[in-house]
C-alpha cells in the first residue's frame, strides 16, 4: 500500500485510514503509529490521549502536512493550523507582528486591524505591541492562538497547548478555547496527556494505545456544556478513562 | 464577525477579567524609571569601566616611565598626549586616517559581500556544507599576514594587495556566523513558519535572516578584527608612495626612531579599532535586548 495524502471538501474534516509512520531506516527503526484509522467531523472537538512517546505529535505532523505517512491514506478538508506545546513565536517580532505574519493575504491595514481584532479575541487587546519575551508563558500561548486562529484554518491541531501552564491560567484558556471553536465552528484536534483536561474540552475522547499508536478506545463524552473541570460529572467521565488506560499500561507492563 | 468580547455571555466577562488579573500577576514589573535620569544612569554605567581602564592604563605607564626605565627613549605619558594632539591639528594624520578608514570600509564591505553570498550557499545547500564547511572554520586559523607574499607577488605593492588580503582574512567569519546562525535556528520556529505558509524568499527574508542575526553581527564583528588586523599588517608591509596612511606614518615614526610619535599612532589605531568594535557591540546586544537574550 502507498501513502496518499489529499486535501478534499469531503464530509468528514479529517479522515485517516490505516496510517503507519514509520521514522528512520537500516536498524534504528521506530514504528510510530500503527494502521491507525480515525474519522473527524466538521466542528467535532476530539482529544486524543495516550502514553508519552505514542505517536501523537506524529499524528498531528501527519495531519498538519509536515510529515508524510508511510503507508495509508489521509484526508483533510480544509486549511490547517497546528499550536504546538511551546508558543514558538519569533522573538524579532511583537504579539501583533507574529499575529500579523499570519495575514500575508491581506492588505497592510486590513492586517493591522484583523491582527488587532485576534488579539481582542484571546483577550490580549493590550499587549499588541509588547515582545515574546516580555509576555508570560500563558501569554505568549495566547498569542500563538491568535496566530494559529489568523491563518484562518477550518482544521485546528494542538498539541499539548496548555501543558506548561499553571492551573489557573489553563482553567480560562479552557474557556476561552471552547468560545472560540464553537464560534467558529473549528474542527479541533487536541492532544493531551491530562484525562480531565480531554474530558473538560473534548465532544469525544480518543485513547491511543502505547507505541506503536492504533486507536485504543472512541468515547464520546456526554457532559452537558458550559463544563467545568472539578466538577463531578467531569471528575467521573475522566475517572472512567483513566482506569481503561491503567489497563492497557497493565497489559503492556510486562514487555 | 461577532469577535471581541463585548459579544460574548457573562461567563466569558469573567473569563477576561481573570485573565487581565492573571496577566498583571505573570508579568515582570516594569522596571522603568523615568527617561532622562535612567539615561544618565545608563551612559555612567558603560562609562565609568572604561575610563577606569584608561586611568590604570595611564598609571601604569606614568610608572614605568618615572622608574627610569630605558630613559631616553621611553615615551613619557605627558610628551606623547601633547605630540597626539600636535598631529590631529596637521592635515597629515587625518589625511592618513581617511585613507586607512576607506580600506576598511572598503575591504570590510568586499568581506561582507564574498561572506553573505557563499555563506548563505553554505547553509542552505548539503553537499556545499559537507564540503565546504569545515574548510571555512580552518581558514581562519591562517595568520593573515601569511597571505602578503602571495598577495604581493600576485598584485605588486598596490592598495589591491592589501584589499585582498583584509579580504581574505574577514569574509570567513562573516560566512561563518552565517551558518552557525542558520545552525541554530529552532525547528520549531522552522515549523511554525511552514504552516503559516512561508516558503522560499519569503521565508528566508521573513525567518531565516531576522532568527540568525544575532550570530551574524557576532560574525560581523569578529570579522572587524581580523579584517583590522591584517590592514594593520598590509599597511606596514605594502607602503605605497604617495598614499599616507596610518600603516605608512607608523613606518616613517619607525625609520626615524621616533617613539613618541609611534606612541601616539599606536593610540589612534587602538583607539579606531575600540570604537568599530563598540559600535558593534551596542548592535549586538541591542538586538540581543530586544529579543530578550540579554
Ligand atoms: N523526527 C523523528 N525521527 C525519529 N523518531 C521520531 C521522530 N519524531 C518522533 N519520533 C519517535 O516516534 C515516537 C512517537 O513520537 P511522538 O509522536 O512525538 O509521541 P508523543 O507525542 O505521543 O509523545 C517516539 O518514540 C519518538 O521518539
Ligand atoms: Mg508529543
Amino acid at each position: 500500500m502507498s501513502a496518499t495524502t489529499s486535501v478534499t471538501e469531503a464530509t468528514a474534516a479529517v479522515t485517516l485510514s490505516g496510517v503507519s509512520k514509520v521514522y528512520g531506516k537500516g536498524g534504528a527503526v521506530v514504528r510510530a503509529l500503527d494502521e491507525l484509522s480515525l474519522t473527524v467531523a466538521p466542528g467535532e472537538f476530539t482529544c486524543l490521549i495516550g502514553a508519552s512517546g505514542c505517536g501523537k505529535s506524529t499524528l498531528l505532523s501527519l495531519v498538519a502536512g509536515l510529515e508524510r505517512p508511510t503507508t495509508g491514506a489521509l484526508q483533510v478538508g480544509g486549511r490547517v493550523a497546528l499550536m504546538f506545546q511551546e508558543a514558538g513565536l519569533f522573538p524579532w517580532l511583537t504579539a501583533a507582528g507574529n499575529v500579523e505574519l499570519s495575514l500575508r493575504r491581506l492588505s497592510r491595514a486590513e492586517r493591522g486591524r484583523r491582527a488587532a481584532e485576534l488579539l481582542d479575541v484571546v483577550q490580549l487587546g493590550g499587549f499588541a505591541d509588547k515582545r515574546p519575551h516580555e509576555l508570560s508563558g500563558g501569554m505568549r500561548q495566547r498569542v500563538s492562538l491568535a496566530r494559529a486562529l489568523a491563518q484562518d484554518a477550518d482544521v485546528l491541531l494542538m498539541d499539548e497547548p496548555f501543558g506548561a501552564l499553571d492551573a489557573m491560567t489553563r482553567d480560562v484558556m479552557h474557556d476561552e478555547l471552547d468560545w472560540i471553536a464553537a464560534e467558529r465552528g473549528l474542527t479541533v484536534l487536541f492532544v493531551t496527556h491530562n484525562v480531565r483536561e480531554a474530558v473538560r474540552l473534548g465532544d469525544r475522547v480518543v485513547v491511543l494505545s502505547s507505541r506503536p499508536g492504533r486507536v485504543l478506545a472512541d468515547i464520546p463524552v456526554g457532559v452537558e456544556r458550559p463544563r467545568r473541570i472539578d466538577s463531578a460529572p467531569v471528575a467521573q467521565a475522566a475517572a472512567e478513562i483513566t482506569d481503561l488506560l491503567r489497563e492497557e499500561m497493565r497489559r503492556h507492563g510486562g514487555r | 464577525m461577532a469577535e471581541g468580547s463585548s459579544q460574548r455571555g457573562a461567563g466569558v466577562a469573567t473569563t477576561a477579567t481573570a485573565l487581565a488579573g492573571l496577566d498583571v500577576l505573570d508579568l515582570p514589573p516594569e522596571a522603568r524609571a523615568s527617561g532622562q535620569r535612567q539615561v544618565l544612569a545608563v551612559a555612567w554605567r558603560v562609562v565609568w569601566p572604561k575610563a577606569l581602564a584608561v586611568i590604570i592604563a595611564l598609571a601604569a605607564w606614568e610608572l614605568i616611565s618615572v622608574s627610569g626605565w630605558k630613559k631616553l627613549i621611553f615615551p613619557a605619558p605627558g610628551d606623547t598626549l601633547s605630540n597626539l594632539w600636535g598631529q590631529l591639528q596637521t592635515g597629515l594624520l587625518w589625511h592618513a586616517i581617511g585613507t586607512t578608514l576607506y580600506r576598511a570600509v572598503l575591504g570590510f564591505a568586499l568581506a561582507l559581500l564574498v561572506g553573505v553570498v557563499i555563506g548563505a550557499l553554505v547553509s542552505r545547500v548539503r553537499p556545499l556544507r559537507a564540503a565546504i564547511g569545515s574548510l571555512i572554520t580552518g581558514l581562519q586559523t591562517m595568520p593573515s599576514i601569511a597571505w602578503f607574499p602571495f598577495a604581493i607577488i600576485l598584485f605588486g605593492l598596490t592598495t589591491q594587495s592589501i584589499l585582498f588580503v583584509v579580504v581574505l582574512a574577514a569574509w570567513s567569519s562573516i560566512a561563518n556566523g552565517l551558518i552557525a546562525g542558520s545552525d541554530l535556528i529552532s525547528p520549531l520556529l522552522l515549523k511554525n513558519a511552514h504552516m503559516m505558509g512561508l516558503r522560499g524568499i519569503s521565508l528566508y527574508c521573513r525567518v531565516i535572516l531576522p532568527a540568525l542575526l544575532p550570530a551574524f553581527v557576532a560574525g560581523l564583528k569578529q570579522a572587524w578584527a581580523f579584517a583590522w588586523h591584517s590592514l594593520m599588517a598590509g599597511e606596514l608591509l605594502v607602503l605605497i608612495a604617495n598614499q599616507p596612511s596610518v600603516g605608512v606614518l607608523l613606518s616613517t615614526d619607525q625609520d626615524q626612531s621616533d617613539l613618541v610619535s609611534a606612541t601616539a599612532i599606536i593610540i589612534v589605531i587602538l583607539a579606531i579599532g575600540i570604537i568599530v568594535d563598540m559600535v558593534f557591540g551596542v548592535a549586538e546586544r541591542g538586538i540581543r535586548r530586544r529579543r530578550g537574550l540579554a
